[in-house]
């Protein structure tokens, strides 16, 4: 019911909103929950288990009942809090866990079933027969488990990732953030300041509290304006900071207001990654219900959430309202409710000692133990010194004492500290470095002790930075001392909720405690109290209470569950922004990428590049039509493919050659300038981790070449080896993959080619086989290597990368007019595998030099890398699994890559396993399907007929082994 | 010494244990420790960094180099 | 006491009053036959089959906080015997069938539920070698399928097949994998070796291990001194700190992984699903929390927790891979000490050290793991000889290079874990 006059509401804004298919109207400065309370809706959702009724508690992002799926069809977002979702026109809100109706839900047949759903009844059944784990039982709870739905479309909205740096930030916009704030903005700091609510002032939006002769609300909107202006101070409102990580960084998440992400398309969230060089955390405390029977109907919230709705919003939860409490601020929330003319049933205050002056009737040493009305309060029972008594009531305001909010202080595995004195814990100084508590998180429980606290904060932290902080004197305010008695839950017998949402009772930490599950740790796990959406905001301390009661410890020997980031849930999409579609990953093209394209190219991702895959011709209608044309052009005339994205990498110095001997198996230190040679890398542990070729361009000038996909494991490898084993070595290098375009021409016409572009001609003379050096190029300054990946004469022409599109264009018009073209990924495969030449599918990090039949590249002449691991006893011999080539017998079937390897006639299991494949081609040159594998012992076996065998793809066939170099085995073809 | 270890490479004819110990064998202490880092998107460098693996404190870095440097 | 239906029918008529103790907290005896260091999923197991299947009796499983603490309560609760390796093979399989039937071998539910773990791949060469794992594990007995895009799309139809990054090409379908709830198969382990006299001494921590002339006599404790004429340590994230005691050094480095659980939600992920171009794995659990895990955040630490940059990767595999959870919200994140070995796969076997047996270098993959560890430790402690689906998990094979199994062939890099 929304009282007539008064809150921080917009009376002039209507907005329409529909819950559950029923259309209300609340005003702008309404969240969700305040506008159903003001329409008098009570029941707002069901629990997790036993799909109990379940009424709004609180009214702050620790709400564990009023769960809402908002928004509709894509947009939809489940388990949204209706206590701090802000209402706006047009909002559409469904209830959650219930069928078929919020009123009617079937499931809530669990309630009655309860005794024997206790603490960890699945683990103790569900076992027979053996198969209806996974048939019936499972399926079923599946279904009756989860809280809203997904829509299961992509996800359609805008979220996005920011940075920032500052000096101090300040965690909660109430009292003592407020006040840490400014002053350290004052002492000239970098300040950022955050809070999750819509507004700064914390508990002052909520209370009829003054400060500095202000209403508390107005004072911090002063304040706020006044920080606004301040150039060194950012003020992030609905923005939660939801984890403390190393180094000073924090995680925040941004929510924008719906109107606004809505209306312009903008992000709807942002999630913040914030360093601070010190931080205060003024997060204050939540508010703990007090465990007694029934004390889950709706109706029945916490004091601190009565206050706010009435006092903030104006509305009153209740028409008859009950009052419950440990301490004072039971009395504090019956003034309020009388002052907004609301009519309070009864006082109840736990305390024996406690005494009133309102006009009420009183109840001090007396408890509730009872509530009645299933959908919704109808009345309680207290049991008073003089006995029970039952009071008809519809709202029931419940303060059970404050936890302070230590969450963040714990994201860095310290523990928070017990006072007895609030029956609670608070933040261990020094838990994450550089923070410092203030305010009600700190126990500082008054106004005028937090605003203390917020500038004694802000003081040990300019002086952790070395400033001085000006002279500031807190504001007046209210210090009225903070008594409690504890008070977790209220002796009797039924069900007593600790855990809300996940229906977690007194009786059930008994229980757990009774089954030996008395670590605190334990009993989580196996009751699952704390482990719903709230993680236990509202009940973890009470829970603990329980069990140090049942096990006969006390509450801080009995110790805390962790608590881990985030502190409220964060959108995936908001934490990896950016990321869905095409942004996963920097997409790397080629000089040659348009010119594919044109081509009509498939391009295909290789690492973080693109590649075409094949470049088809009128038609051609399946990519081996392709790929066997380009495979006969570079066998007969000339063909021409980017091979740009190979690393090169430059390398100068004096020692250049030395670092090469040293990373290489073989040496480079004697190869000749204007020569370039194959080139063997292992890892330190004796395997194969990358090959390529290097050239020698000067006396101190080699380029490297690595494989494309090892190019940055090679960059950080030669960094490692320069760094941090041969610092001595006077060499540079960088990586030049991007500024070179490097085109390979191949084919028995590609010198005739070449020769037609050049400034100079090339012949065997100046460019023999293994040669490089420097060309001109319509008098661009190229460099040119005559080597080989196919097999044929052959030359990789660079040039630097701006010329690339124009030179790959012109190359393919030059060997088109010549009777070749183009080749794609697919015939570049071919070719090397007619020629067995391997790539990272045979060097795949577990085979060694001996393995690719290569042992005799490493030079015993020196010390390099992996050397002396390659020696170690099983890293070579029979036992190794050898690189052979594989030559399908008949047509009929081909040969599979992935396929595994056995004698003929084994059975095709692992004992008797001898190999797998690992390439496979179609041949044209040779007319049928050729491999590359590994077989045991293959070189000893060459000629041997071996099984292929394809489970997965329902394929065997028969094959030989054979020379991994299938074509042209003298290699005269390259060198002619 | 921790991790960075791996600066100091055993010579070619150490002995298998040696090289054993160098290639896989840690100290893998829980606490202080001095281990290699990569400044894989920036810069390039390899930096020997002295930190707690329990709490995650770091006590400071120095470039590899010159670790490296200073003990030949 | 045995659970049934009819037990929680009977406690439930008489106010659960009747439930005892899932196992005793029992004073530390003198001398044991066999102590296990370490009351994980593994030391659990262990003392579970050393019981059951070797009919030993006089164990002790010392446990420094709660049993259960370490990485069986925190992880992503996937089980799975689909690797590619002979000795990784042919021991996930035995440990898979081991989960298979664990409810009634244990009398609790574990709630393992082989929903089937889906490998994506998004290359032909990823696919070349899903094929080769996927006839490695039809070789060894175990199941699988490979799967073309559409087959996918057909399972797992809110991926995003189109605007993306790294186009789906099929997956590697292992119908038997799939999960289990993980703090159950801890208790369900520490019940059945309670209930065979085995001793679960909790808040008992190892200070020493006690070895005269190459024979471990005992350990000493934070509750005195255990004398032992074997003891087994199993204990993953402090390995290398409880093989120091033996004057041990091992191929061990402890890193961070993290995993994320968001709120609860109606069913909509049925299996395991893994991205193939990044660390990403989902399911969701049967409460509704989709549960995940990525990468290491490749440091070594032993503070299990992580950091965001680790974590804001995860999330962006999330969203290339299946943006429709995009609005769903992590709820949790916690991390695990992973023992990580030099080429990522487990060690169980004896040390030099006459009685002293090690379990150790589970990496990511301890969870699954649990049964076949157990079992297999269990065989090597009681009968000195390993367990013929664990004879290749040596320790010396990173001295000796044979038998190496380096699943993702990374090698033994100095920090390049």
């Amino acid at each position: 019911m929304r009282v007539q006059s008064g809150g921080l509401i917009d009376r002039n804004t209507r907005l329409t909103f529909r819950f559950d298919g029923q259309s209300y109207q609340g005003f702008a400065g309404d969240t969700l929950a305040s506008a159903l309370l003001a329409n008098d809706i009570r029941l707002v959702g069901r629990s997790f288990k036993y799909h109990r009724p379940r009424g709004i508690l609180s009214a702050g992002s620790e709400e564990p009942n009023a769960l809402m799926t908002i928004g509709q069809g894509a947009y939809a977002e489940p388990n949204m809090r209706a206590t701090t979702a802000e209402l706006f026109d047009g909002m559409v809100a469904q209830s959650q866990n219930r069928w078929p109706s919020l009123g009617l839900d079937l499931l809530a047949i669990n309630n009655l079933a309860a005794p024997f759903l206790g603490a960890g009844f699945y683990y103790k059944t569900f076992m027979w027969p053996k198969a209806f784990w996974e048939k019936l039982y499972e399926p079923i709870i599946r279904r009756a488990a989860g809280l809203g739905a997904l829509s299961m479309a992509h996800n359609p909205d805008t979220y996005e990732r920011a940075w920032a740096h500052c000096d101090l930030l300040v965690i909660g916009a109430g009292p003592a953030g407020l006040m840490a704030a400014k002053a350290a903005a004052l002492a000239g700091l970098d300040v950022i300041i955050c809070d999750e609510d819509t507004r700064s002032g914390g508990r002052l939006n909520a209370e009829r509290l003054e400060v500095g002769g202000l209403p508390g609300a107005d004072w911090a909107q002063a304040l706020e304006a006044e920080l606004r202006a301040m150039p060194n101070v950012r003020i992030l409102l609905r923005t939660t900071v939801t984890g403390a990580y190393d180094g000073g960084t924090f995680g925040a998440l941004e929510v924008l207001p719906e109107t606004v992400a809505r209306k312009t398309g903008g992000a709807r969230a942002c999630f913040w990654r914030i360093v601070a060089r010190q931080s205060v955390l003024a997060a204050g405390a939540i508010e703990r219900p007090v465990a007694f029977r029934n004390n889950d109907r709706p109706g029945i919230m916490t004091a601190g959430a009565v206050r706010a709705y009435i006092n903030r919003w104006a509305v009153a939860p209740g028409r008859v309202v009950t009052v419950f409490g440990n301490n004072d601020d039971a009395h504090k929330t019956a003034a309020d409710l009388l002052a907004a003319g609301v009519h309070v049933a009864a006082l109840i205050d736990a305390r024996p000692d406690a005494t009133t002056e309102l006009d009420v009737p009183f109840y001090p040493g007396a408890v509730v133990c009872d509530a009645h009305g299933s959908k919704g309060l109808e009345a309680i029972t207290l049991q008073g010194p003089k006995g029970q008594e039952k009071i008809s009531t519809d709202c029931l305001a419940m303060s059970g004492g404050w936890n302070p909010s230590v969450h963040l202080s714990c994201h860095m595995n310290g523990r928070p500290e017990w006072r007895d004195d609030l029956a609670s814990f608070v933040p261990r100084a020094g838990a994450v470095p550089g923070m410092h508590a203030a305010g009600c998180c700190a126990g500082q429980m008054s106004t005028h002790a937090a605003l203390q606290g917020g500038l004694q904060a802000a003081q040990v932290a300019a002086q952790a930075l070395g400033v001085d902080l000006p002279d500031l004197a807190p504001p007046q305010a209210e210090d009225a001392p903070y008594r409690l008695a504890p008070l977790w839950a209220v002796p009797g017998k039924g069900r007593a909720w600790l855990d809300f949402q996940n229906d977690v009772t007194v009786k059930d930490v008994r229980q757990a405690a009774q089954e030996n599950f008395r670590s605190v740790e334990h009993m989580k796990r196996y009751t699952t109290q704390g482990m719903a959406t709230d993680q236990g905001k509202n009940s973890n301390v009470a829970a603990l209470a329980v069990l140090a009661d049942a096990t006969g410890r006390g509450i801080p020997e009995t110790g805390t569950t962790t608590f881990r980031p985030p502190y409220v849930p964060v959108p995936i999409a908001a934490m990896g922004a950016g990321a869905q579609g095409k942004g996963f990953a920097p997409e790397r093209l080629t000089t040659s990428h348009a010119a594919s394209l044109e081509m009509g190219a498939p391009m295909i991702a290789v690492g973080l590049w693109y590649r075409p895959s094949y470049f088809p011709r009128a038609g051609e209608t399946h990519w081996r039509h392709s790929c066997d044309r380009e495979v006969a052009h570079v066998r007969q005339a000339v063909g021409v493919c980017d091979v740009s994205t190979l690393g090169k990498i430059d390398i100068q110095g004096p020692d250049a050659g030395a670092l090469l001997d040293f990373v290489y198996t073989n040496t480079f230190s004697t190869l000749k300038v204007g020569r370039a040679r194959y080139g063997l890398m292992l890892r330190e542990d004796g395997h194969v981790m990358d090959d390529g070729t290097t050239a020698r361009l000067g006396e101190t000038h080699f380029v490297m070449t690595t494989t494309t996909a090892a190019a940055g494991q090679v960059m950080k490898h030669l960094e490692f080896v320069t760094q941090a084993l041969r610092p001595d070595l006077d060499v540079s290098f960088a990586s030049v993959t991007e500024q070179w375009a490097q085109f390979a021409i191949a084919g028995p016409k590609a010198r005739a080619l070449l020769n037609g572009l050049l400034d100079a001609p090339v012949d065997d003379s100046n460019f023999p086989f293994m040669g490089c050096g420097a060309v001109s190029l319509q008098g661009v300054a190229g460099r040119l290597f005559r080597i080989s990946f196919s097999g044929e004469h052959a030359y990789e022409l660079a040039v630097p990368a701006r010329f690339g599109d124009s030179l790959f264009r012109l190359l393919v018009a030059r060997a088109e007019e010549m009777g070749g073209g183009a080749y794609g990924m697919e015939a570049l495969n071919v070719l090397r595998v007619e020629k067995g030449f391997i790539t990272h599918s045979e060097i795949h990090g577990r085979t060694t030099a001996f393995d690719v039949g290569l042992e005799k590249m490493i030079s015993r002449k020196k010390d390099c890398i992996g050397q002396t691991m390659a020696d170690r006893p099983g890293l070579s011999g029979p036992e190794r699994e050898q690189l052979v080539g594989l030559l399908a017998l008949g047509n009929a079937r081909p040969l599979t890559a992935g396929a595994h390897l056995f004698k003929t006639g084994d059975e095709a299991i692992s004992a008797n396993d001898q190999g797998y494949i690992t390439s496979v081609a179609y041949s044209p040159s040779l007319g049928q399907f050729i491999g590359l594998g590994f077989l045991r012992d293959g070189r000893a076996r060459l000629g041997e007929e071996v099984q292929m065998v394809d489970h997965v793809r329902n394929v065997k066939t028969t094959c030989k082994v054979v020379n991994p170099v299938f074509f042209d085995p003298d290699g005269g073809r390259a060198r002619g | 010494m921790g991790h960075a270890l791996a600066l100091e490479r055993p010579a070619p004819d150490a002995g298998a244990q040696v090289w054993d110990d160098y290639v896989h064998n840690r100290e893998n202490p829980a606490g202080e420790t001095r281990d290699l880092w990569y400044h894989g998107l920036g810069c390039g460098a390899w930096l020997v960094v002295h930190r707690n693996t329990v709490t995650h404190e770091i006590y400071g870095a120095a470039l590899a180099r010159d670790v490296k440097g200073a003990g030949q | 006491m045995r659970f049934s239906g009819f037990r929680i029918l009977k406690e439930g008529l008489t106010g659960n009053k009747g439930w005892r103790p899932h196992w005793r907290d029992p004073e530390p005896k003198a001398e044991y036959d066999i102590v296990i260091i370490g009351g994980g999923g593994h030391g659990l197991s262990t003392a579970y089959y050393l019981a059951k299947e070797h009919g030993l009796r006089n164990i002790a499983v010392l446990e420094k906080g709660y049993i259960g603490g370490g990485n069986v309560g925190r992880n992503t609760t996937i089980v799975r015997a689909n690797y590619n390796l002979p000795g990784n093979s042919e021991f996930y399989s035995h440990s898979l069938k081991l989960w298979e039937g664990l409810e009634q071998d244990l009398n609790y539910n574990v709630m393992m539920s082989q929903r089937g773990v889906l490998n994506l791949f998004h290359s032909d060469g990823q696919r070349d070698y899903a094929a080769r794992r996927a006839n490695s594990m039809i070789n060894q007995g175990d199941d699988a399928q490979l799967l073309d895009r559409e087959a996918v799309r057909r399972m797992v139809p809110f991926l995003d097949f189109d605007n993306v990054r790294f186009p789906i090409f099929g997956g590697l379908f292992h119908a038997r994998g799939g999960t289990a709830r993980h703090d159950a198969v801890a208790w369900g382990y520490a019940r059945g070796a309670d209930q065979r006299g085995v001793d679960l001494l909790q808040n008992c921590e190892v200070t020493g291990i006690d070895v005269e002339n190459g024979r471990v006599r005992g350990v000493q404790t934070s509750r005195g001194p255990i004398r032992a004429k074997k003891v087994a340590m199993v204990v993953a994230g402090r390995t290398s700190q409880v093989a120091a005691m033996a004057g041990m050094r091992l191929p061990i480095e402890s890193h961070i992984l993290q995993a994320f659980v968001t709120e609860g939600l109606k069913p909509l992920i049925d299996n395991v699903v893994t991205f193939g171009m990044g660390h990403f794995y989902i399911s969701q659990s049967d409460k509704g929390g989709l549960v995940f895990g990525g990468d290491l955040d490749f440091y070594a630490s032993y503070a299990a927790r992580g950091n965001l940059p680790m974590a804001e990767h995860v999330m962006e595999a999330a969203m290339t891979l299946m943006p429709a959870i995009g609005k769903a919200r992590v709820l949790r994140s916690w991390g695990g000490i992973m023992d990580m070995s030099p080429d990522g796969s487990p060690i169980i076997d004896k040390t030099d050290i006459e009685g002293l047996y090690l379990n150790c270098g589970w990496c990511y993959g301890g969870f699954k793991a649990v049964p076949g560890s157990g079992n297999c430790f269990a065989h090597l402690i009681a009968q000195d000889r390993p367990h013929p689906a664990a004879a290749r998990l040596r320790l010396d094979r990173f001295r000796t290079g044979r038998g190496l199994m380096d699943e993702e062939g990374t090698g033994a890099q100095h920090n390049l874990h």
